[in-house]
């Protein structure tokens, strides 16, 4: 190993930021409601996601109710159906999954891993969790309004979204759609500055970006995606809450709706189509970049072992984030949109696969020649690989343009989607949250309850969505409440929809069994320690657990080595944590 | 989308500038020690408040590339009329120049410390900044009273819509502006703080400015000839 | 033990489910065999990705479990293989690729001798219109339909006066003859989908969207939409006959031109419309 312990150390920041004057809280108020604390702001970020996620979940059987049982719920209209497509769709895509890995685990781990006190702007931080809470509510508000929340699909297509035929389109469901939508968007820009800037200025003495966890580099990679990508949604929504309430004729074509000439004139569907997607193919990185980051540490922590290839870990990131802006009408094949463009995309989009593919071989040659402990985290981060290397690869069917013609809007495409970007992330937040429990309550979770939950949400999840492809295959169309008396599709889809909706209930009462486990353990798991997996990383040195405010006591950590050193030849123990000097070991390079 | 994604690839260029800094070749695992951070460089470091406002004026920049790139597709639709220019804003451009220069102004003599120029230019850029706003509102209204109303065609709805962008940012500047303001008239010597606030008012004046220089473009229909005149070049 | 046995039961059930399963793609009845086959290519390949990676990391968590004493190798990279692992994959996405771009652009290639027919979607249901006699769909446009004139054909174009009109009733197509199918929208997003026929697209009111195929076999064929249109959405059915020639002949005889629908009064009526 090379020291590079600089002999001039002006290049080192001071040990302790001095203008750093964090906001001491004086009242109860101020400590836990209107907290600036950025843990105290994840964890009101990852419940408020998680409680409007249980909303998403309940949307989700009513679907499959009506889908394997179709005629047996009355009140499962169509109109009822495609509301609970939207909504189902629009909180788990935003108001969940991004909000809990950006807020949530942003805002934990970005400053305890990088060794910061707290988010460089604490306020503004807090101002973004409370939008953020505003949009959410905004969209609950929805349910109630008159004619119900919109059912245009979590898509939004004009011109269908603002006219009669739609749920909502009259009503009021859009216009609150809309308007939570550009709260979100505000609120998220407020939190996201300060991920990126904690990121790039507020790392300890010796954490360099070469040190640095990936899961800090998914999230701050995500992160800046989501600051570029999420402009283009709110460009959308503006427009076409002016095409909706002021007559504008934005993405609005002359049309007849319900027998009547329309005001409407020239406007393009296709126009909001290359906006949406301008921000909804980054969105699908937005939410899987934080879980690749956040899966190579359950790996290598777990494994025992350093992350296979770190360095091309990073490159494949930042790789991953350009690119993931020019492949944006792959969901456009079939828009009609000018065929010429298929060559483009289907080459972009196929080309993402390579740097996508070493992250997976990368993951899985860490596993190799390593000391697997299968805990928990460990066995959601493996669930994870295998859900995600089934949805990436049927993704090579949809990106590859002529193959997409025949299978694009079938449930071909829903499985896709929920296999790799529904049911994988989602397997990372529960390892994670497994992972980081203990440091953040100070105690263990309950053992037997947590494999249950993998297992069932595992082999579930899997169940549900592997079998759906060849539903899709068969070419049953997606957002069909039901597929009636259809003669290419033989009768046998039925039954296979009424198993897929048996697993879906059962893989949703599993989750009961995890929230349950949640607070259970708050009281009654064992104590945990600081640092129960024998982790390298900087959270898990914090001098108390769970960390104060201010994370650190009086010094804040200094770092002498990158964020993987497992098994290191010569070491006394099988980790290093990154802010321990160690001097002695000499670790041989590798042949 | 090619405003966009000529903006996007600003954007990178300059991520990967940073990032060509931040060694990202090395092999972290072969290094051991307090290892030099290049972003902290000594005194030439930026300060933290700088980076932030600079990132978020790349999002309000992604923001307006996006609404250009819309503009721009729009325009390809047979519907398409050239937006009318009301003659007001040609005077409400000169005067957010002058805000502009004003605040380039308030910020060097705060570098200098003379806080009583500072302040006083500073109020100035923010009067002529509520006059540029008024001076937007009377656009509006020439607008409406020549019959250019919003829905009448999508030109119409783009001056309305992207002025009223441009002039909510603006808003936004004007309430950190007041703050700032208050803030120099109470303070006797001036802290280092406080002059980076001054200086920040500055850039994202500059910022808006450009922006609003951008919309111009965009508006007065020069950027449609440039575009003719590019197609007809190609064909 | 448990978790190495599970993944494999994983890879392995998914091939089991894949071989056996009874459900799979419709009989063809167009030209598009290609995109099976390519579809079919890309099953290959992802297939025996999927299944690698998937033992593979079986085989690591069943020899590398933990155990007393044990230690993890020290290995932070190797060059080599993340090379030859990266150019294997490019080898792969290009034998996916290379197809498809190959049949895509066979795709967006119309025949020069393919007939154009016209597919018009409405909230919810399927209207047609064939060039008739001339071989020449009339000009249309959204603004001119209202009662008389569903379709919105421009009544002073001399070329719709001879072009047939079904309005929400199935379309016939002559067997092994190209067809240029434009799309069409009254109102909102719309997909023309036939299962059978592989090729879709969708139709944009306000424009004119299109694709190409030659049906091969005869028989009746359901028309779906692929695209969400609305609460009818799932309810929007029609059917597509494949005729041999001289059944397609004895259709077309049946059915009714624009100018017959509209009635010699009714075009003065229309013309005086339009040009109010």
């Amino acid at each position: 190993m090379v020291d590079v312990t600089p002999h001039d150390e002006s290049g080192v920041p001071p040990a302790e930021v001095p203008e750093l004057e964090l906001y001491h809280p004086k009242s109860w108020w101020t400590t836990y409601v209107f907290s600036q604390d950025a843990k105290t702001i994840a964890i009101q970020y990852s419940g408020t996601a998680i409680a409007i996620g249980f909303v998403a979940l309940v949307l989700s059987w009513l679907m499959r109710l009506q889908l394997g049982f179709p005629g047996t719920f009355d009140f499962i209209t169509p109109e009822a159906y495609y509301q609970f497509v939207t909504m189902h769709g629009m909180i788990m895509v935003i108001y969940l999954l991004t909000a809990l890995f950006l807020g949530g685990f942003g805002n934990y781990l970005i400053p305890l891993m990088v060794g910061a006190r707290d988010m460089v702007f604490p306020y503004i931080n807090m101002l973004s969790y409370w939008i953020y809470l505003l949009a959410v509510l905004v969209l609950v508000v929805s349910f109630f309004a008159p004619g119900g929340p919109t059912g245009a699909g979590w898509t939004l297509y004009p011109p269908q979204a603002i006219l009669s035929g739609t749920p909502g389109g009259q009503g009021a469901g859009i216009i609150l759609m809309l308007v939570s939508l550009i709260l979100f968007i505000i609120g998220f820009t407020m939190g996201g500055l300060n991920y990126v800037v904690t990121v790039i200025q507020g790392r300890t003495r010796g954490m360099t970006l070469m040190r640095l966890p990936l899961t800090v580099w998914g999230i701050f990679t995500a992160t800046v995606m989501a600051l570029l990508a999420f402009p283009a949604l709110f460009v959308a929504c503006v427009m076409m809450l002016f095409d909706r309430l002021l007559g504008t004729s934005f993405f609005m074509p002359a049309l007849v709706d319900a027998g009547e000439q329309l005001s409407y004139g020239g406007g393009s569907p296709i126009l909001f189509q290359h906006l949406f997607w301008f921000f909804g193919h980054p969105e699908v990185y937005i939410v899987a970049l934080p879980a690749f980051g956040i899966v190579s540490d359950l790996i290598s922590t777990h494994a025992r072992k350093n992350i296979f290839g770190y360095r091309m870990m990073v490159w494949a990131i930042i790789i991953i984030g350009a690119l993931s802006f020019v492949v944006w009408a792959h969901h456009m094949y079939v828009s009609g949109m000018h065929p010429w463009f298929g060559f483009f995309f289907a080459t972009t989009t196929l080309i993402i696969a390579i740097p996508t593919a070493i992250k997976v071989y990368n993951w899985v040659l860490t596993l190799w020649r390593g000391d697997i402990h299968l805990r928990v985290p460990m066995l959601f981060a493996l669930a994870f690989i295998v859900t995600f290397v089934n949805g990436g690869l049927t993704g090579l069917f949809l990106g590859n343009v002529v193959v997409d013609v025949p299978l694009s809007d079938t449930m071909f495409v829903v499985a896709h989607f929920h296999m790799v970007m529904g049911v994988a992330p989602i397997l990372v937040i529960f390892g994670a949250i497994y992972h980081w429990y203990p440091k953040i309550t100070g105690r263990m979770f309950h053992e037997g309850m947590a494999q249950f939950h993998f297992w069932v949400t595992f082999l579930g999840a899997y169940a549900i969505f592997f079998p759906m492809h060849y539903v899709g295959l068969v070419g049953v169309p997606r957002r069909y409440p039901e597929i009636g008396d259809t003669a290419f599709v033989p009768d046998s889809v039925q039954d296979l929809n009424a198993f897929i909706t048996m697993a879906a209930l059962i893989v949703g009462f599993a989750q009961i069994v995890f929230l349950f486990n949640i607070f259970w353990s708050l009281r009654h798991g064992r104590e945990a320690g600081g640092n129960p997996w024998r982790a390298t990383s900087l959270e898990w040195q914090t001098p108390t657990t769970p960390p104060p405010h201010g994370n650190w006591g009086d010094h804040v950590p200094v770092v002498y080595r990158w964020a993987y050193d497992y098994s290191v030849p010569g070491a006394s123990q099988d980790f290093i944590a990154q802010n321990d000097p160690g001097t002695g070991i000499k670790a041989p390079r590798p042949a | 989308m090619s405003v966009i994604l000529v903006f996007l690839l600003v954007v990178f260029g300059f991520s990967l500038w940073w990032l060509s800094q931040q060694r990202l070749l090395s092999k972290p695992w072969t290094e051991q020690g307090l290892a030099v951070d290049p972003s902290h460089r000594g005194e030439a470091a930026m300060p933290t408040a700088k980076i932030a406002l600079g990132i978020f004026l790349a999002v309000v920049g992604a923001l307006f590339a996006l609404f250009a790139s819309a503009y721009f597709m729009r325009m390809e639709y047979s519907d398409w009329q050239a937006p009318p220019v009301p003659s007001v804003i040609w005077a409400n451009t000169a005067i957010l120049v002058a805000a502009s220069i004003a605040l380039e102004i308030a910020a060097r003599t705060a570098r200098d410390g003379r806080i009583d120029i500072s302040r006083v230019a500073l109020a100035i850029a923010g009067a002529a900044t509520l006059v540029f706003l008024a001076g937007q509102l009377v656009a509006w209204q020439q607008l409406s009273l020549a019959g250019h109303y919003l829905e009448v065609n999508p030109a119409n709805g783009f001056f309305y819509l992207l002025t009223g962008m441009h002039g909510l940012h603006i808003i936004g500047g004007l309430i950190a502006l007041g703050f700032t303001l208050v803030a120099l008239s109470a303070q006797a010597p001036i802290s280092g703080q406080l002059q980076l606030r001054v200086e920040l008012c500055a850039m994202y004046w500059h910022f808006l400015l450009f922006v609003w220089l951008g919309l111009l473009v965009l508006l007065a229909g020069w950027a449609g000839d440039f575009i003719a005149i590019c197609k007809q070049v190609l064909t | 033990m448990t978790v190495a046995i599970v993944l494999v039961l994983v890879a392995l059930g998914s091939i089991v489910f894949h071989v056996l399963s009874p459900w799979w793609w419709t009989p063809i009845a167009s030209n598009w065999g290609y995109i099976d086959q390519t579809l079919i290519v890309t099953f290959w390949i992802t297939g025996v990705v999927f299944t690698a990676v998937v033992v593979f990391m079986a085989y690591c968590v069943f020899r590398f479990r933990h155990r007393e004493g044990a230690k993890a190798a020290y290995e932070p990279e190797s060059r080599k293989l993340e090379l030859w692992l990266t150019g294997i994959t490019a080898v792969g996405v290009a034998a996916m690729l290379a197809p498809g771009l190959i049949v895509w652009s066979q795709f967006v290639t119309v025949p020069d001798e393919a007939t154009e027919i016209e597919v018009v979607a409405q909230q919810w249901q399927w209207n047609y219109r064939l060039p008739g006699e001339d071989g020449i769909l009339g000009k249309s446009s959204n603004k001119l339909v209202s009662y008389d004139n569903p379709l919105g054909v421009d009544p002073d174009d001399v070329n719709g006066q001879d072009d047939v009109i079904v309005e929400a009733d199935a379309l016939h197509l002559p067997i092994d003859r190209p067809v240029k199918v434009l799309l069409r929208s009254i109102d909102v997003l719309h997909d023309f989908y036939v299962p059978e026929f592989r090729a879709k697209m969708d139709m944009v009111p306000g424009m004119v969207t299109h694709f190409w195929f030659t049906p091969t076999r005869t028989g009746e064929f359901e028309v779906l939409c692929a695209e969400l249109c609305g609460v009818g959405h799932g309810y929007m059915r029609g059917a597509v006959f494949v005729d041999s020639e001289q059944d397609y002949q004895a259709w077309l005889a049946s059915q009714q031109t624009f100018a017959e629908i509209s009635g010699p009064v009714k075009i003065g009526a229309a013309g005086g419309g339009a040009a109010r």
